[in-house]
């Protein structure tokens, strides 16, 4: 009984915010699909990409009758080359990104997720397969749902660790965290993808808050779960050293994703999700 | 009690001990931090606070708490400055306030001072009665001290001095009672009785302003310059200005001259002597002393300082040797001491516009003499003839009266008494009620032997106004427009009468204000008359009309005048007939003499120190420094930053939004002016106002490209508060619920139409009503508004209209919508067309409004990157369309600007040419 309305309740949670999560990352995603969309050269796949003169070595069932019937040379019809990827999305589900600076704005775990989902909402649609850490990458709509009901898990933990399980390799992963905790687990993290060939992007999402450290007068500060803790009895002049600290951990990601091959980027919760949307699905595809 | 500080409870000083150990406790207890959650706390691990501040309160914070709980302790303890410390007395108390001239110096001190004695009257719970000397005398109640209150405060000094103290001892109650007198220290006669009186009943306690009291006399007329004289109280050295004042040309009362008085040390009085050309001292009305608002330091003049100009022309040559004979001699020497005398023949002296013409013995006058002397008289010109041989030789207004004679002449005159004739020579009989000679006494010695006897007529007894013991009219007036024709029928010479060598002559030249006389009128001057008050002077010598009042006796005014003013006869000008009194409150010889007080009075100043109880300021400030102090400990504790964004919202919402208020006009009117600015109503929608602003831009645009017409930034006006004489055109979109314009926003928009301003009226609605339908809203709102306004009858724009061609040739006139009809003022009816003319001659000024429904704004209006903001029909053909609208408002401009330049038939052979291409 209990345990029933338990599960009742998660799944009517499920079906009220899912959902919701979901239209917003496909409303999202539906922000770039910006006219064409391919690989733009010739390959495989089902599109039409174009004809060209039959050479020699070219199969028979490969030429073009209906097209060649209308000049006296052969033409082979080539199609769009569409080669699927596994890419797998790691998203730092840690107590760390519940934090939001402003009762307006997002915590940064919502809009990390939204991110996450809208960029596999545009994956999925170009054909490859996606997946969080721990699951196997699946192509196709109905994967969907799987990741939306993975990507409500929870971490307890203060920092998230990232997750390399699931990472086939010569894929893509994506690495979506505020990336505050310690970078060691990080490192060594990267330094499995980059064992089997993968490679992909450090996307950070801060809030605003984090970034300009607005706080004066004496003040304890902990951290989402109380694990540590610093006192201080004038916070704003700490502030110059706590960003010289935040730019010199942007620097060193920077380079550790420089190191790896990786990609990096910092978004803040109070700007768009869009932007950061958009630079996560270029770089994928520069990757390649 | 400490210097000029007292406490009420000074025990509660001794909680100020209390204060170091406040200090101690307040400063162990630190400021509580905040706790937040902060994910990147992981960066500040490590970070070392740059000074290690003490987790104590801030020095600067326990001084504010000290100083807020010593402000508070020394609050409670009831701080008293300048405490009252009269030793308070008992039983019944009279306050006497002088109330006369003299008091009005310091009046609101004096009040201030009383309400002190009557409030402290009232805490001791005395009964008190207050009196104002200048009142009739009435008996004395003794109230309570709240009663008078309020009768004290709406008490006001009268412009005389206090008189009746005899009456006052009268009035005084039976029994001990003690008395306050606020003098105003002068003494009046009688006053010494009333202060023994009251010293008999009790303690008197004389109150002094030591403000001097300056006093002005009359001006007086010597040696051709106005003698002012000034009285004081003796004092030390000092100088007080005077100031002339009178009206100028134009009617304001203005300063005419100024003088100064300069008192020696000890002296009590001072004169001053203004010379001022006549036209200037004729006008003067008062004389006041700079600076002293008292009834008495304020001289109204009268006739008395007036010099008339009187112009003198006998008929007769004058013959040397024998000036006692001549016609002008006794009026010469009755006249030159009080009056200005020009001579010259009648046409010189006309220009120079005279007070008095006096013709002795003059007949004949030429019919330009005659009509420019009428034409005086008409104008309030006294014209005083003297009869003599020639008159009476002549057939002037023998049969028919001339129009410059008071009456018809009998052939001849009359001669009685002489060698040739039987009879007495005749006296003369006493003067009629109504003449203006009434109330003069009739000397007996006074003969007159020869005369022109004037003809019966049903006028006459009205028209003569002296006569002898047997009836015959001496002296003879007629009105004539605002002045007057009076007629001596005896010479102005002793040949026939022995009048001119009376003394009466001059008091009838006098009493005809043909001379005025230089001093003080006595009682006989006044008597017999009624003095009709014109203004009077009210303490401080402010002067007000006197309204409807019954006039005094002429036995009263001259009362007055020797004893000074009272409450039936205030201070002021009094007229009878031509002449003018002023009755001052100072006299010429009114003494100012210092009150002298008995012995055993105790002399007090006025100045009064307010008692001011400092509680309420300690307390308040101990407030102000505990708020100061949460504020400075939310700060300490860095918890400041939410409630100053609170405290911005709110002072944010508490300032006025409309930043459009605090442009000075100024400002706005320069803006307005700096070229041609095209002005469109606000109409209280945003967007339509948009739509206008961007509409009127785009056509300035147009306009700048095309013509030479350079419009500035269009303005938006709001008809209540904006002034519209800097715009030549205003756009009004009309919007079914603006608001309609006020009165005064009508009246201004009534000024803006008469004054060539024009309104183009747009509902917007396509016209698909025409004008009178008022199907749509806005058509309806447009017949709202149009009914207050001062329009012209319209009609819809004929073919041949100016506006068809005042800059571009148009049959049309769309906006966004095209077809629909505008209406402008309607041609004259009798405009007609001429052969061989295109046009009709309609040179009749700007059409002050056009109205139509185009929504031209919509069709001009551009953003700021100069394209159109809304389609206007369909492709190519609706920027046609748009192109028209653009030429329809650059013709309407064209047309505000240059009127009906276009409509001149100048134009026509190269309209003609253009419109044949």
């Amino acid at each position: 009984m209990n345990l029933s309305l338990d599960l009742r309740g998660q799944a009517e949670t499920l079906g009220q915010s899912l959902p919701a999560l979901l239209a917003e990352a496909e409303h999202l995603a539906a922000t770039l699909m910006l006219g064409e969309h391919g690989r733009r050269r010739a390959g495989q796949g089902d599109e039409f990409w174009q004809y060209r003169p039959a050479h020699a070595g070219d199969a028979a069932r490969s030429i073009d009758w209906r097209r060649s019937a209308r000049s006296d040379a052969h033409f082979v019809r080539e199609r769009e080359w569409q080669a699927a990827q596994s890419v797998t999305i790691w998203v730092d589900a840690a107590q760390s990104m519940t934090f939001s600076g402003a009762a307006d704005r997002p915590a940064k775990l919502d809009r990390t997720r939204l991110l996450a989902l809208a960029l596999a909402v545009l994956l999925l649609r170009g054909g490859e397969r996606v997946g969080l850490s721990g699951m196997v990458p699946k192509p196709g709509r109905a994967q969907l749902l799987e990741l939306v009901a993975a990507l409500e898990a929870v971490d307890q933990a203060d920092y998230g660790v990232p997750d390399v399980t699931g990472m086939v390799s010569h894929g893509r992963a994506v690495f979506l965290s505020d990336f505050l905790g310690a970078l060691d687990p990080l490192e060594t993290a990267l330094t499995a993808a980059a064992d089997r060939g993968v490679r992909g992007l450090l996307l950070q999402v801060l809030d605003p808050a984090e970034e300009n450290f607005p706080y004066e007068g004496r003040t304890i500060f902990e951290s989402m779960q109380g694990g540590l803790r610093h006192e201080t009895q004038s916070a704003g002049d700490l502030r110059a050293r706590y960003l010289d600290r935040l730019a010199e951990r942007k620097a060193r990601l920077m380079e550790l994703a420089r190191a790896m091959g990786w990609y990096y980027h910092c978004h803040h919760s109070g700007q768009t999700a869009q932007a950061a949307l958009l630079w996560a699905y270029r770089a994928l595809e520069g990757g390649r | 009690m400490i210097g000029a500080l007292a406490f009420t409870a000074p025990w509660l000083l001794l909680g100020l001990i209390a204060l170091p150990i406040l200090w101690l406790l307040l400063r162990a207890v630190p400021p509580a931090p905040v706790r937040r959650r902060f994910p990147a706390v992981a960066l500040l691990l490590g970070l070392v606070d740059a000074e290690r501040q003490a987790d104590k309160t801030p020095w600067w914070l326990l001084l504010l708490r000290a100083l807020a709980v010593a402000a508070a302790i020394i609050g409670f303890a009831g701080p008293v400055l300048n405490p009252e410390n009269r030793a308070p007395g008992t039983g019944p108390l009279l306050i006497v306030l002088d109330g006369g001239w003299a008091d009005a110096r310091d009046w609101p001190r004096r009040l201030d001072k009383a309400s002190g004695l009557l409030a402290e009257a009232g805490r001791s719970g005395r009964p008190v009665a207050v009196i104002r000397l200048t009142d009739t005398p009435d008996a004395i109640s003794f109230q309570n001290a709240e009663a008078w209150a309020g009768r004290l405060a709406a008490m006001a000094p009268q412009p005389f001095a206090p008189q009746a103290y005899e009456d006052w001892v009268q009035a005084l109650p039976d029994g001990g009672f003690d008395s306050y007198w606020l003098s105003d220290g002068l003494d009046n006669p009688g006053r010494e009785g009333l202060a023994a009186a009251l010293a008999e009943n009790g303690s008197v306690t004389a109150f002094l302003s030591p403000r001097p009291v300056y006093a002005l006399r009359p001006a007086g007329f010597e040696d051709g310059a106005i003698a002012l004289k000034a009285a004081r109280l003796a004092g030390d050295a000092t100088e007080v200005e005077v100031i002339a004042r009178g009206p100028d040309p134009s009617g304001i009362d203005r300063e005419l001259a100024r003088g100064a008085f300069r008192f020696a040390a000890g002296a009590a009085e001072a004169e001053t002597r203004l010379t001022l050309p006549p036209e200037l001292r004729n006008r003067i009305t008062r004389f006041e002393l700079l600076g002293q608002r008292t009834a008495g330091a304020v001289s109204l003049t009268d006739d008395s300082l007036k010099r008339r100009k009187i112009a003198l022309i006998s008929g007769a040559a004058d013959r040397e040797g024998l000036q006692l004979l001549s016609p002008t001699y006794y009026l010469r020497q009755a006249l030159a001491p009080v009056a200005d005398l020009i001579a010259g023949g009648l046409s010189d002296v006309i220009p120079a516009n005279p007070d008095v013409i006096i013709l002795a013995d003059v007949a004949r006058l030429t019919q330009p003499e005659t009509d420019a002397l009428l034409d005086w008289a008409g104008k309030g010109g006294l014209l005083l003839r003297f009869a003599g041989p020639r008159l009476a030789a002549s057939d002037v207004s023998r049969i028919d009266e001339d129009a410059l004679m008071p009456v018809r002449l009998r052939e001849g005159g009359r001669s009685v008494g002489g060698t040739m004739s039987w009879g007495e020579p005749k006296t003369l009989a006493p003067f009629p009620e109504g003449s203006p000679f009434h109330g003069l006494p009739v000397p007996a010695d006074v003969t007159v032997a020869q005369q022109v006897l004037a003809q019966p007529d049903p006028d006459l007894t009205k028209r003569t106004i002296a006569a002898l013991a047997d009836g015959t009219p001496l002296v003879t007036r007629k009105e004539v427009g605002a002045g007057q024709v009076v007629l001596v029928h005896v010479t102005a010479n002793a040949e026939w009468s022995s009048l001119p060598l009376s003394g009466l002559f001059v008091q009838m030249l006098e009493r005809l204000a043909v001379s005025t006389k230089p001093a003080q009128p006595e009682a006989k001057d006044l008597a017999g008359q009624t003095w009709v008050p014109e203004r009077t002077l009210d303490a401080y010598g402010n002067g007000s009309d006197a309204g409807e009042v019954a006039g005094v006796a002429g036995a009263d005014l001259a009362q007055a005048m020797a004893q000074g003013p009272r409450a039936t006869l205030p201070p002021g000008l009094y007229v009878s007939g031509e002449r003018k009194v002023a009755l001052n409150v100072i006299g010429p010889d009114t003494a100012l003499t210092a009150a002298v007080w008995p012995a055993g009075t105790v002399i007090e100043g006025i100045e009064i120190v307010k008692a001011q109880a400092l509680k309420g300021v300690l307390l308040a400030a101990a407030m102000i420094l505990l708020a100061l102090d949460v504020l400075a400990a939310l700060w300490v504790s860095g918890r400041l930053g939410g409630m100053a964004k609170a405290a911005l919202v709110l002072l944010a919402l508490a300032t006025p939004q409309d930043g459009r208020a605090q442009v000075p006009d100024d400002l706005r009117a320069i803006e307005a002016t700096r070229g041609v600015v095209l002005a469109h109503v606000l109409t209280g929608d945003a967007d339509l106002d948009a739509t206008a602003e961007a509409g009127l831009r785009g056509l300035g645009d147009q306009l700048w490209y095309r013509t030479a017409v350079e419009p500035e930034a269009p303005l938006g006006v709001d008809l209540e508060t904006d002034e519209l004489a800097f715009y030549p055109f205003l756009y009004w979109p009309i919007s079914p619920d603006q608001p309609l314009p006020s009165t005064a926003a009508y009246a201004k928009l009534n000024r803006f139409l008469r004054t060539g301003g024009m309104i183009l009226f747009d509902t917007r609605d396509g016209d698909i009503a025409g004008l009178t339908g008022a199907a749509t809203p806005e058509g309806q709102m447009l017949q709202l508004i149009a009914a207050g306004l001062d329009i012209p009858p319209l009609d819809p724009i004929p073919p041949d209209h100016v506006l068809t061609r005042s800059f571009y040739l148009l049959q049309d006139f769309p906006g966004r919508h095209a077809g629909g009809a505008i209406w402008v003022e309607a041609p004259p009816p009798d405009a007609e067309q001429q052969d061989g003319m295109p046009f009709r001659n309609l040179n009749d000024g700007v059409t002050p409004v056009i109205i139509g429904g185009a929504d031209w704004a919509g069709a001009w209006a551009v953003d700021q990157d100069g394209v159109p903001m809304f389609p206007v029909g369909r492709g190519y053909a609706g920027e046609d369309q748009r192109e028209i609208a653009y030429r329809f408002g650059i013709n309407v401009i064209m047309h505000v600007l240059t009127g009906n330049y276009k409509s001149d038939q100048v134009h026509v052979p190269a309209l003609l040419e253009r419109l044949g291409e």
